[in-house]
């Protein structure tokens, strides 16, 4: 796997009212396993379905009746570990989380506090060309989803919608390595990024597939160092943890609003309070949901209807073969191999079908003319129109063929445009399409000298501006692209003009 | 037929009721309507709490069409009792716990579809301890099932002991040919023994327990309850087998327990765990206990003193972990989707709803334990009591394994520290004296080994009184064949003076 180097930011400051203070943020992702059905039933995971429809008798926690490991499931979150470079453990447990909520049938959620699936990794998150932040990822366990409660469908009764009740999700724990809140929301983009590569999840945070529990605290310029080159996470300043949130949008401005609350509150002689915190994204704050004190107390112990999780290297090893290559060792060939930008090549390899689409389009073809073109060209447009690349009016094939007129001179790229244009509207093959339109450019030097001969000697004014100026020659060239239609080659037209006006090239 | 008759056929073992029925001298459909009369005539013992006669009335005529097509499995046409623990498809199954009201699943466990898949009968459901948690039926809901055996002379009415009562006084009161019940601390063996029937729990992880309502996950498991060692051979053969469904269910083959009993006894050796001989034991058990040495000795085998260590340790080890384990299990009984709801007051949600139903629909013990399981897991007091009951329940692991590394094939015990005691004779008393019941049985749980209990003797006021036998993981087999030797040495055919 080849890296691009990078270099790590400063840390964001924020000045509060006496002194300057740094941002520590630790991040606990929920991502879905894609998988058709749950972690531990056989009901399908389908979302927007019908209440209470995707339920088994073991999600409604029947009497007598018991959880069945899926191991697909348990594939899909070594795959992401393995994404993640980080550990995978080959004896890992469930554990039971208990506590009574409606949505939670069994009256416990079965996880892995005590032997996760996945040990230490990183994530790179990527912040601008050149510049990255190194995130370690302490572990990911996988844990059951709760159903949903709803409270708003009648005033004196609450409902339960169990659908999501025991669908997998992989909790990826982050050290406390991220220091701003665009990094937050840079980290959890990756994070997306490199699942959906895998195929491990959707990474749709409006159905919830990806959610967020995120740690904040305040610390003195220094301070986080000394924990860093320490371990001791008493150079760090007092966390609140603000609960459950699916928008990039409202994890940046919750973190934004409780840094300075913090800091407000420390520098007005208090304290902060270890506590867990919700985010009010109408109001624009958190507020606290309860404290360090009134913390549940969940019992945790080892699930007994389970046994230990136990895996052979032999099947990690497997999946690890059959891991794709992720973003950043894709994003690092496109640099090395096409000769792009890396902002270019961050672009095209954003996401797993964009990459596949660029990539066939620039094989055996001019790799930076194709990133110009599906960069500027296509994704502009798919943007405009609020498409994702897999609904593409566009194929990969037609935008290849139309690089391909360019290059073989039979189009110009002003032609190309409107011929990319046509493809858009009409679809079509493009080399057809030029043969039947008369879109073929003009190199006949005949037709070019006759063109330019008629401008010329229309405006006489013109070539006295343009032989005391030569920059003004451009005005002819773009007076004969007119004329023709702009099918006539535009280099052979700036020579003709040159030529013809006598100014040395 | 006549009451003598009825009597005498619902009598009959499992073995020779499919012997009878093979050889077309009885039909299921006779033995079947025998029990249910005899099952309705034993009302006063209050062992059935929902019997059903259509579904044994319609499961004898398919027994019956299946025996004449000859597809008669062993349990076909044997009618049986179902412990109120075990999930049976549209039939109430409570637990016989008031949370369960009006509980009929959509879903048959898997232990009673395999006997009943196999053409065995079932009459209905058996009282227990709510929940499987006691050791006298007396905490269950539907009030004590009793033991159709009373002292000599009199007519106190006696415990049939628990948590399996229901199902050991069905099979002793000759209501039914076998019954299942569930072992966890001793529900299968200490009942068995103060019925005069065979009680055996298999290796943990033999029998399904997919359908079967959870007390302690890690050492529940179901069993037979027949009259003799044979017929419990038999019925094991139909219950037990490898379920996806559960996790921590053996994916062994099941071998011919029937076949087993032949295996005899000569040159097994016999330990006796010297740590067993507890202080204050009734004399008389302890000569039971040399009795059965002796008998086995007789019989070939060679008997050897052993040690378990760690046993005085499993009784309070057993006391963290199932309740630490039913506390969580037990969560799910929340009135918000099935069983038993409170009724709110205006103005009261969720929390008033957890409680409210929660103190309603379970009896006192089970809160007790409910309550001790919360304390045993609860932060600060986890390393404390959870985990160190855990290593606990390791050391006790490794005292067998020690002893049947040594060469060991199975060893003896008593099964219970007294004979049957009278209903309400520990209502005053603390609730350890009753646990102090499991003493014998516990550790076999914990270790989750098989093992059976044997009608071995009468004691002194007439009252039965079992030996116990353990036997290796997966052994059942050899065990069978110890069991059926110390059955024929005891000679024991008393039955219970029926008085109901």
């Amino acid at each position: 796997m080849l890296d691009l180097a990078f270099s790590e930011p400063a840390p964001r400051v924020i000045s509060g009212a006496r002194e300057e203070w740094e941002l520590v943020i630790g991040m606990e992702v929920h991502a879905q396993v894609a998988s058709q059905s749950k972690l531990f039933s056989g009901a399908s995971t389908t979302f927007g379905a019908e209440p209470n429809s995707n339920v088994s008798l073991v999600d409604a926690a029947m009497p007598g009746m018991l959880p069945v490991i899926n191991e697909f499931c348990v594939e899909q979150a070594v795959r992401t570990g393995l994404g993640l470079r980080a550990a995978i453990n080959l004896f890992s447990q469930f554990d039971r989380k208990n506590y009574f909520y409606p949505d939670l049938p069994q009256g416990y959620q079965i996880s892995q506090l005590y032997h996760p699936l996945v040990g230490e990794g990183e994530v790179l998150v990527d912040l601008a060309p050149g510049i990255g932040r190194r995130v370690r990822v302490e572990r990911i366990h996988l844990e059951q989803d709760a159903g949903k409660s709803i409270h708003d469908m009648d005033p004196n009764l609450s409902f339960v919608d169990l659908n999501r009740t025991g669908v997998a999700l992989m909790e990826i724990v982050s050290r406390p390595d991220i220091r701003s809140p665009e990094e937050a929301a840079a980290y959890i983009a990756k994070l997306r990024q490199i699942m959906r590569y895998l195929g491990t999840c959707d990474g749709n945070m409006q159905n919830g597939s990806l959610r967020a529990d995120v740690t904040v605290s305040v610390c003195r310029p220094g301070a986080y160092d000394r924990y860093r080159e320490s371990g001791d996470f008493s150079h760090l300043g007092t966390r609140c943890e603000i609960k459950n949130m699916n928008s990039m949008r409202f994890i940046q401005a919750a973190i934004e609003y409780e840094a300075r609350r913090q800091i407000a509150l420390i520098e007005d002689g208090g304290k902060v309070v270890q506590e867990t915190r919700l985010y009010d994204p109408d109001r624009g704050e958190t507020r606290s949901m309860r404290s360090k004190e009134e913390a549940q107390d969940y019992r945790y112990f080892p699930c007994p209807d389970l046994l230990p999780l136990e895996i052979e290297q032999e099947w990690v090893d497997a999946i690890a073969a059959s891991l794709p290559e992720l973003p950043d060792a894709r994003k690092a060939r496109f640099v090395r191999d096409f000769g792009m930008t890396e902002y270019d090549a961050g672009v095209l390899s954003a996401e797993v079908e964009s990459a596949a689409f660029f990539e066939a389009v620039a094989a055996g073809r001019d790799g930076k003319q194709a990133a110009h073109w599906g960069i500027n060209e296509l994704f502009g447009r798919l943007n405009r129109e609020g498409l994702e690349i897999g609904a593409s009016p566009v194929s990969a094939a037609q935008l290849g063929g139309v690089l391909d007129l360019m290059a073989s001179g039979e189009i110009s790229g002003k032609i190309a445009k409107d011929l990319f244009e046509i493809l858009w509207a009409e679809g079509g093959d493009p080399a057809e399409i030029v043969a039947a339109r008369g879109m073929r450019q003009v190199t006949d030097s005949g037709a070019i000298e006759a063109a330019v001969y008629e401008i010329i000697a229309a405006n006489p004014a013109q070539v006295e501006k343009a032989r005391a100026n030569p920059k003004v020659a451009g005005w002819f060239v773009g007076q004969v692209m007119k004329a023709t239609g702009g099918k006539a080659n535009p280099q052979a037209v700036n020579a003709v003009v040159l030529a013809r006006l006598g100014i040395e090239d | 037929m006549s009451a003598e008759t009825r009597a005498e056929i619902a009598g009959l073992g499992i073995a020779a009721a499919r012997d009878a029925m093979r050889g077309g001298g009885l039909s299921p459909v006779e033995l079947t309507e025998a029990c249910l009369a005899e099952a309705e005539a034993a009302a006063p013992l209050n062992a059935w709490v929902h019997l059903t006669p259509e579904i044994a009335r319609d499961e004898a005529a398919r027994a019956a069409d299946r025996m004449a097509a000859g597809d008669a499995p062993a349990m076909c046409g044997i009618p049986i009792g179902i412990k109120d623990l075990f999930c049976t498809e549209g039939v109430p199954s409570q637990a016989a716990s008031r949370i369960l009201q009006g509980f009929r699943p959509p879903y048959e466990s898997t232990v009673t579809a395999q006997l009943r898949g196999q053409g065995a009968v079932m009459l209905g459901k058996l009282n227990m301890d709510e929940f499987a948690m006691g050791s006298s039926n007396e905490t269950s809901v539907y009030g004590p099932a009793i033991n159709p055996w009373r002292a000599t002379g009199e007519t106190r009415a006696l415990t049939p002991g628990g948590s399996s009562g229901g199902s050991a006084a069905a099979v002793a009161a000759g209501s039914c040919l076998g019954a299942t019940g569930t072992d966890t601390g001793g529900s299968i063996r200490q009942p068995a023994a103060f019925a005069g029937i065979v009680g055996l729990k298999p290796t943990y992880g033999r029998c399904s327990r997919w359908g079967i309502v959870a007390f302690a996950s890690s050492l529940d498991q179901a069993g037979p309850m027949t009259r003799d060692v044979r017929d419990a051979a038999i019925m094991l053969g139909a219950m037990a087998g490898h379920d996806p469904r559960d996790s921590t269910s053996a994916d062994l083959p099941v071998p011919d327990y029937e076949a087993a009993l032949q295996q005899g006894v000569r040159g097994k050796r016999i330990g006796i765990p010297a740590e067993y001989r507890m202080e204050g034991m009734p004399e008389e058990i302890g000569a039971l206990w040399a009795q059965g040495a002796e008998w086995l000795r007789a019989a070939g085998a060679e008997v050897v003193e052993v040690s378990l260590p760690h046993t005085r340790y499993a009784l309070p080890a057993y006391y963290v972990i199932a309740p630490a384990e039913a506390s969580s299990n037990l969560a799910r009984y929340d009135g918000v989707r099935y069983g038993h709801r409170a009724t709110l007051k205006a103005g009261e949600g969720i929390h008033e709803m957890y409680a409210r139903t929660r103190a309603e629909g379970f009896g006192a013990e089970v809160q007790r334990r409910v309550m001790l399981g919360a304390y045993v897991l609860s932060a600060g007091y986890y390393d404390a009591y959870y985990k160190r009951a855990q290593k606990v329940r390791r050391l006790i692991a490794r005292d067998f394994e020690t002893v049947f590394a040594a060469g060991v094939d199975a060893l003896l015990t008593p099964a219970t520290p007294s004979a049957a005691f009278g209903l309400g004779d520990m209502a005053e008393a603390d609730p350890v004296q009753m646990y102090l019941n499991d003493v014998f049985t516990v550790t076999v749980n914990l270790a989750g080994l098989p093992a059976i209990s044997v009608p071995a003797g009468l004691d002194g006021r007439g009252l039965p009184l079992g030996l116990q036998l353990i036997g290796q993981p997966w052994g059942e087999g050899p065990l069978l064949a110890l069991a059926r030797s110390v059955e024929e040495a005891a000679q024991f055919v008393s039955k219970p003076e029926k008085w109901w």
